[in-house]
């Protein structure tokens, strides 16, 4: 595998080879922000932009979801019409545009997909609890980050930075890609990806709920986990409707902002592809992704296991009927209901 | 008059406050640090540098109550409903926070006066701590704020292993005559030691990533230049529309007022707003600011240079850095400073 | 600069009180007239200033802001005319004489009608419901007559249909006490002998002195071609105010949302002299 500062630099020239010879009207990559752990979602639209083309550790930002925006932009347009936009896209990122292909939120012709292998991203507060104080640069290998520091230089073992939701990648394969750079990034052999889940499922029912009551209790309204989230992608979120009645900015009951989270983790049931997102954009730190991937894990056992976003036109469980599907029953027999 | 107080004394200084008033102090939270009521069992952390939410949630509450009316054919009737104060302490604010109340105030204390806001302020005493060293996302002294000596009723300092603690105020006089028995008076070395740290933590401040951000070229004479600026486009590409920045923010204070039908009666009240959301500004007939670029534009605008047009140049701004540390994809308003700030920090 | 200040005291501001609508008239279509007298006693609810605004409210449906389109002068009762164009609208539209309403206020400054405006003529410019602001000027004006001079009235809207207070405008206003009223129609009708075509055409046709003080109100798209219409006509912006409505929640410059630029419409505004606009960029 090569390392990752090799990685930037492939993508960096054929981003710029993609936009040269006309094949795309834009690439979405990262740039560099004002620390040296803080790539942006960036929009290059010429050679000379990707000076600032970063990818590396810190390149966590999913960029699937901008698609919408800039496709429908470009129509708006009406100019450069049938251009290809560039898209880097780490595996776990691939099974989002999967899945706003097949919602047809993302037209596919549209769509100029480049993998990118991964070594999976590192959480900066991770980095922090570990007694680093203001990071000046980095050097990274796929086991190894050594971290230059005013609290000195620091070595720290990969898997112990990672972000929650790369302890549990999904591999390095890509669900969807027009080319591949730099593949097969090993992934971690995650452990349980589902223990999590599991220590909720043995509390009791008023364990449970009080877990739940105290995290989402933090949560501050701020809809960074919905708008982080690839599969929201409704043009208008029930939420941001003034006549639907649910309040979108506070709690106006004490059950109000529990509420938001239940309904969006209904809402994305089927079609959450784990991708953590929610749980890494988090200004209150809530374990969000444990909600959605309590439906997976069910999905998974009545249903057999499934992952959203690995292809882009099987019909997804929650959404299919067979003669064989779990009737309602099951969930008195796993001691649910009234 | 300096007083001091060994660190492992803090738990009996807590308990003196927290007596007669609620005592907010920083705890842990969720894996970070935040304000939240002290109790004998809460996880004090003085060692924060920031808290992920700031002291605005308790002058300008996220939600609080107005009214409730009850709608009976064709009458209505009204019940103020805002709940009455009552006193309380904030322990530990920093330097960036106690001035951010200053913004609020040319807000809400400016006639007509919010007695919303008014009557929390009256009830609040604020211990504010210095800062021995900055976190990395800091950069307040761009706005002229010391984080080494920041202003409050009573301030603060941990400096070895103690606290040392000064009243600045009449209100922080009237708090430190009821916990003076449980400190000492500090005497010259103290206070050498505590002026050492302060000359160490500006130095560091220097030094940070944004220790040198300049506001020179946002001196506010050129509204319509910054407005009409290129780069708002490609700068607000990339926001993805939360409101994270504008919650966090210890200045942003736009508010909505919504009713909620409780089932029992309409309940109306005042909660936080964003003007990154889409419906800030949405009216029946259309919406001024249809786009995300317009959304950007506007907080920013209003921060660096509406607010200060209309405060005698004072930004909405305080540098703490939250907004940095926390959006999830790393715009911030520090970015905003550089690119359209012209030379001053190229 | 209109100096009058928006009279709203200290105390918990954003509760308001108690109104009943007393009278219902539908003006066009899409428009009715609401009168409103203070739930307590009767009479106007509070005192307030032509151009001024108040905050409208059925709870659990919706708060807005109106203008007052009811003149200072009248003492009786206040009437809003509301366009139906929303939620609250909609409501307000479909309710019935006795219905209680909350209302508070007044808001903003209001048309500099006991300063800048004393002596002079004044040209008003309304478009659709663009009227209700200055129908509240208009009637002040004729109030205290002999303190303006000549009164000059354009007013336009899609059809003859749409006319808001049509009655009033031609059995109250127009030739009496020397007010002259000018209206158009975007498009020809069975039935009109008037003027055919849009607002900022007509007022360029009518020839009219270029030392008049403008009052103007409509939707923005109106206000920004009758400024450039007047501006080729010779007037300059000093002389044109135009009112502006953009979302409000508070009412009193604290919410954050109905700002153009370093202004806030609902307690800089909602009154701007045009020449105040040079400075604030153009998103309203």
């Amino acid at each position: 595998m090569p390392a990752v500062k090799e990685i930037q630099e492939k993508m960096r020239a054929r981003a710029g080879e993609l936009l040269r010879d006309g094949g795309v009207s834009m690439a979405l990559g990262w740039k560099r922000g004002e620390f040296c752990h803080d790539p942006e979602p960036a929009f290059f639209e010429s050679e000379a932009e990707l000076d600032n083309f970063v990818y590396d550790g810190f390149s966590s930002p999913l960029l699937s979801k901008y698609l919408i925006e800039t496709i429908r932009k470009d129509k708006q347009k009406g100019e450069g019409k049938g251009s290809k936009f560039l898209v880097f896209l780490k595996p776990c990122d691939s099974y989002g545009l999967n899945l706003l292909l097949k919602e047809h939120r993302v037209e596919r012709e549209r769509v100029y997909a480049v993998g990118v292998g991964c070594p999976g991203m590192l959480d900066v507060d991770k980095i922090r609890a570990a007694g680093v104080k203001n990071m000046r640069s980095f050097d990274e290998t796929e086991t190894e980050v050594t971290i230059h520091a005013s609290s000195g230089d620091k070595t720290l073992a990969r898997r112990d930075i990672l972000l929650e939701k790369c302890l549990v990648c999904k591999g390095p394969e890509f669900a969807v890609q027009d080319e591949v750079l730099a593949p097969g990034l090993p992934s971690f052999e995650g452990g349980d990806r589902f223990a999590g889940v599991t220590e909720l499922e043995s509390m009791s029912p008023e364990e449970r709920f009080s877990f739940w009551r105290n995290e989402l209790s933090r949560c501050i309204r701020c809809n960074a986990c919905r708008n982080a989230c690839p599969v929201c992608s409704c043009n208008k979120c029930v939420f941001d409707n003034p006549q639907s009645g649910v309040q979108a900015k506070s709690n106006a009951d004490s059950f109000e902002e529990n509420m938001f989270h239940i309904v969006r983790a209904f809402h994305v049931a089927g079609r959450c592809s784990d991708c953590g997102e929610c749980s890494r954009v988090c200004p209150q730190k809530i374990p969000l992704h444990l909600l959605n991937r309590k439906f997976i894990k069910d999905i998974n056992a009545f249903y057999g296991a499934f992952q959203a976003g690995a292809d882009a036109e099987a019909r997804a469980p929650l959404t299919n009927y067979e003669f064989g599907d779990v009737e309602p029953g099951a969930v008195v027999k796993r001691g649910g209901g009234a | 008059m300096l007083l001091k107080l060994s660190l492992d004394k803090t738990g009996g200084l807590f308990t003196e406050m927290a007596r007669d008033r609620t005592l907010y102090l920083p705890v842990k939270r969720g894996g970070q640090a935040d304000f939240a009521p002290w109790t004998p069992e809460a996880e004090v952390c003085l060692d924060y540098l920031n808290t992920a939410r700031s002291i605005k949630d308790f002058f300008l509450p996220q939600t609080e109550n107005i009214a409730a009316f009850k709608r009976e054919g064709k009458k209505i009737t009204i019940t103020p409903t805002h709940e009455e104060p009552s006193p309380f302490v904030v322990f530990g604010a920093r330097a960036c926070d106690v001035r951010s109340l200053d913004v609020l105030d040319r807000v809400f204390l400016s006639d007509p006066v919010d007695t919303f806001y008014k009557a929390q302020r009256e009830n609040g005493v604020i211990v504010s701590m210095a800062c021995a060293e900055p976190e990395e996302t800091c950069f307040c002294n761009a706005f002229g704020i010391d984080a080494a000596e920041p202003r409050g009723d009573v301030v603060t300092w941990i400096a070895g292993n103690f606290l040392y603690w000064e009243a600045k105020t009449p209100a922080g006089e009237a708090l430190t005559g009821k916990l003076e028995t449980l400190m000492s008076e500090a005497d010259s070395s103290d206070l050498k030691e505590i002026e050492e740290q302060g000359k160490a933590a500006r130095a560091a401040f220097k030094e940070l990533p944004l220790g040198k951000l300049s506001l020179e070229g946002w001196s506010g004479d050129d509204l319509l230049g910054k407005f009409t600026s290129p780069l708002w486009e490609k700068m607000s590409k990339s926001c993805l529309g939360c409101g994270t920045c504008t919650y966090v923010c210890p200045t942003c204070q736009c508010y909505d007022i919504q009713d909620f039908d409780t089932g029992h009666g309409i309940a109306r009240f005042r909660c936080w707003d964003s003007c990154m959301y889409s419906d800030f500004t949405l009216m029946a007939h259309g919406n001024p600011r249809k786009s995300q670029l317009e959304r950007f534009r506007q907080r920013f605008m209003h921060k660096l240079v509406y607010y200060p047009a209309n405060n005698d140049g004072m930004y909405s701004c305080v540098g703490c850095g939250r907004c940095v540390a926390k959006c999830p994809i790393s715009m911030n308003i520090a970015k905003v400073i550089k690119a359209l700030g012209g030379n001053a920090n190229a | 600069m209109p100096d009058v200040t928006c009279g709203v005291k200290s105390g918990d501001l954003l509760i308001p009180s108690l109104g009943v609508v007393t009278e219902i008239r539908r003006d066009t279509p899409d428009v009715k007239t609401f009168r409103v007298n203070s739930a307590e006693g009767g009479g106007v609810c509070f005192p307030h200033m032509p151009g001024q605004c108040a905050m409208l409210s059925i709870p659990g449906v919706g708060e807005a802001m109106f203008s007052i389109t009811s003149s200072p002068t009248n003492t009786e009762y206040m009437e809003f005319s509301i366009k139906r164009c929303g939620t609250l609208t909609d409501w307000l539209h479909e309710m019935e004489p006795g219905q209680q309403i909350t209302i508070r206020g007044p808001y903003g400054n209001c048309f500099p009608v006991e300063t800048d405006l004393k002596g002079k003529d004044l040209l008003f410019i309304a478009g659709g419901i663009g009227l209700a602001p200055l129908r509240s000027v208009i009637n002040y004006v004729r109030h205290y007559r002999k303190n303006y001079a000549s009164v000059d009235i354009v007013y336009g809207a899609r059809s003859m249909d749409d006319l808001v207070d049509i009655d009033e405008i031609r059995n109250e206003w127009d030739g009496r006490d020397g007010v002259k009223v000018h209206l158009t129609i975007d498009r020809a009708q069975e039935g009109w002998t008037g003027n055919v075509g849009f607002v900022p055409d007509f007022v360029k046709s009518l020839g009219l002195p270029t030392l008049k003080t403008v009052l103007m109100c409509g939707p923005p798209i109106m206000i920004k071609f009758v400024l450039a219409a007047l501006q080729s006509l010779g007037f300059k912006k000093n002389q044109v105010y135009t009112t502006f409505e953009l979302r409000m929640k508070c009412g009193i410059g604290k919410c954050g949302r109905c700002n153009i630029g370093a202004k806030y419409v609902c307690k800089d505004g909602p009154v701007f002299r045009c020449d105040q606009m040079e400075e604030m960029p153009d998103e309203y």
